[in-house]
């Protein structure tokens, strides 16, 4: 069986990889606007920008201090992580009292800030990264070429995603995060200390949002604008999978990965707007999401 | 959020529109005012949603770009006279908007911006890759063709075709606000669920109020292009949707001129930012300033910040609660 559907079927395979690897991106930025949604009850529109920064901290470190893709992997995350606690306890902090949209308006002017220093510093043009020696390469499997990066991308972004739902759901510190999200007033009764709880929780979704970065860095061009297109489509997949949910974001974000793969490969010109299309139809028929909760 | 009650409004609204009708005459430059008052005009738009409804659209870029493209398309192709290409546009915009609205107030709040912005998004990747609209290049020389033999090429006929146009738009603005049905409107806004207990059924007022919304951001996309001579895809970039909130914000959201003094102050600063750069760094001798005209993101968010930290009144805002509070003093 070498075709399906009359398309070859290696480059099927190799699209929906390509659709899996975008997932895997959705679905670990879909999963820190997720946690920072239900800690913080802040829409980050600022998670592209801090995804960029990522990627771009990957670069910056290999091109200025000679560091390798190990170490940013690390170091990207830390750094950006330290940021958001500058930015929650600076600026965001004050707005937790107010409606909704004053929290997406603030990150929005963040986004364009962090998106305003990286371009007036290195243009808008793409900066090469080169994938780390030891994954170069690919493995034929027999039915495909599986470029053994794309692999690493999956398997890594897989198990960050599943760490962090298991430490969500399964563990003390988890429960003390689900329970600070229900009534912040009473476990702080309990003498837990929810505003460095809140602190964290935003450093943690953005180290989040950096370590994707630094994942794509090798197979995207970093530059300055890679996010902002990016958080629209993760936009859609949080519509798309209601917020309610820890697993739905990731299983959302995958899935539509997926579905984008497979539209490249049948109907190309709708590649870029599939998701929206699917966020039509599903608003029309769930209007509170795919896991997401009715009001 | 914002208290207008100034004794006679309307007399203050003349004398504001006799100051712009007569500023190309005091040596202002036309095609510059025309732009800020095309912005205007979508911020006011804009502000129909978010100052009296409390719905924040993130897609606003959406209407200016729709009307634009299909304003230029009429005008250019179809050659059709310049108001009834306008008209065209700002119809096309509300078409638009009906059917952005019909998904977006499925939900509420955050998801509301986040399902318009969205929607936005995937209109903007069909003008891409749509033949009409010259993809990257954008529609280029849009003729202005001519009213009652008056002929538009002419800067400052065509400045007062869109004074007129944009007071008009305004006096709509105004009555919707002043009518019953921005009454509704401003209780959805204050206590939704109360209006919805008043037996008013609030999903219809929001989707009236999205499409007259969008249609006014049409119309201001439509004469925008008239203006300029083309239609380009910045203006239904995200980013552009962004630009209206931020003019609103530091106007004054829900008051009726808040977001005409955001405009003029935020496409001033777009304009004006590079020669400040370029002052600072005589000044400080710090060569970075120089290149400040090309980060205009950069200070345009700096804004954002400080807006909604300390300022979410906007200038027109505080410069009312300033009023009312000495008001209250003398009295």
């Amino acid at each position: 069986m070498s075709e399906l559907f009359g398309i070859p079927l290696p480059a099927l395979l190799g699209q929906l990889l390509l659709g899996l690897v975008n997932g895997s991106f959705y679905a670990m930025l879909s999963l820190g606007l997720a946690v920072i949604f239900g800690m913080l009850n802040i829409i980050n529109f600022a998670h592209g920008a801090l995804y960029m920064m990522g990627a771009f901290l990957a670069w910056m470190g290999m091109e200025y201090l000679g560091l390798s893709y190990w170490a940013m992997l690390v170091l990207a995350p830390l750094v950006v992580g330290v940021l958001g606690i500058l930015i929650e306890r600076l600026l965001l902090q004050w707005l937790y009292k107010l409606d909704h949209i004053y929290g997406l308006l603030l990150t929005f002017g963040i986004t364009l800030v962090i998106e305003g220093v990286f371009r007036s510093f290195y243009g808008v043009s793409g900066q090469p990264y080169s994938v780390p020696e030891q994954l170069m390469g690919a493995t034929n499997l027999g039915f495909m070429i599986l470029p053994n990066y794309r692999a690493w991308v999956v398997v890594a972004s897989l198990v960050v995603c599943f760490a962090v739902w298991a430490l969500i759901e399964k563990t003390s510190l988890g429960a003390k995060l689900r329970a600070g999200t229900e009534n912040p007033k009473l476990v702080q009764a309990f003498g837990i200390n929810v505003p460095r709880m809140v602190t964290l929780t935003y450093a943690g979704g953005v180290a989040l949002a950096a370590f994707a970065g630094v994942l794509a860095a090798p197979i995207l061009q970093v530059s300055a604008l890679m996010g902002s297109n990016l958080i629209i489509v993760v936009f859609a997949v949080v519509v798309i999978g209601g917020m309610g949910s820890i697993l739905g974001s990731i299983l959302t974000g995958l899935g539509l990965g997926l579905i984008e793969g497979l539209t490249k490969v049948f109907y190309p010109e709708a590649s870029n707007t599939v998701v929206f299309v699917v966020m039509a139809l599903v608003l029309l028929l769930r209007p509170a999401g795919l896991f997401g909760k009715e009001k | 959020m914002s208290t207008q009650k100034s004794k006679n409004p309307l007399s203050g609204y003349l004398l504001l529109f006799a100051g712009i009708a007569l500023l190309p005459v005091l040596g202002a430059y036309p095609i510059f005012v025309m732009k800020v008052l095309c912005y205007a005009l979508f911020a006011c738009a804009f502000n129909l949603l978010i100052g009296f409804t409390g719905l924040l659209s993130f897609g606003h870029a959406a209407f200016l770009g729709t009307a634009g493209y299909a304003a230029g398309h009429a005008l250019k192709v179809w050659g059709l006279p310049p108001l009834a290409g306008l008209g065209f546009g700002a119809l096309c915009a509300a078409a638009m908007g009906g059917l952005f609205g019909l998904l977006a107030i499925k939900r509420s709040g955050i998801y509301f911006s986040m399902i318009t912005l969205a929607l936005a998004q995937m209109l903007y990747f069909f003008f891409l890759q749509a033949s009409f609209t010259g993809g990257e290049d954008g529609l280029q020389s849009v003729p202005r063709g001519a009213i009652l033999g008056l002929d538009l090429a002419q800067d400052l006929n065509l400045y007062y075709v869109v004074v007129a146009v944009f007071i008009a738009a305004f006096w709509l603005i105004y009555r919707t606000v002043h009518s019953p049905f921005g009454q509704v409107l401003t209780s959805i806004r204050e206590n939704e669920a109360r209006a919805i207990s008043l037996g008013y059924d609030v999903d219809r007022f929001k989707l009236l109020a999205f499409v007259l919304s969008a249609g006014l951001a049409g119309l201001a996309g439509a004469t925008k292009t008239l203006v300029l001579g083309f239609a380009t895809l910045t203006d239904a970039l995200w980013t552009t949707s962004g630009l209206v909130i931020l003019m609103t914000l530091v106007g004054g959201m829900g008051t009726l001129v808040g977001p005409m003094v955001g405009a003029l102050v935020i496409i001033a600063l777009e304009n004006k930012i590079g020669d400040f750069g370029q002052a600072i760094a005589n000044l400080t001798g710090i060569a970075w300033f120089n290149s400040l005209g090309e980060s205009v993101s950069l200070v345009t968010g700096l804004i954002f910040i400080v807006c909604v930290l300390a300022f979410r009144r906007g200038i027109v805002g505080e410069a009312l609660a300033l009023y009312d509070r000495f008001a209250i003093k003398r009295s």
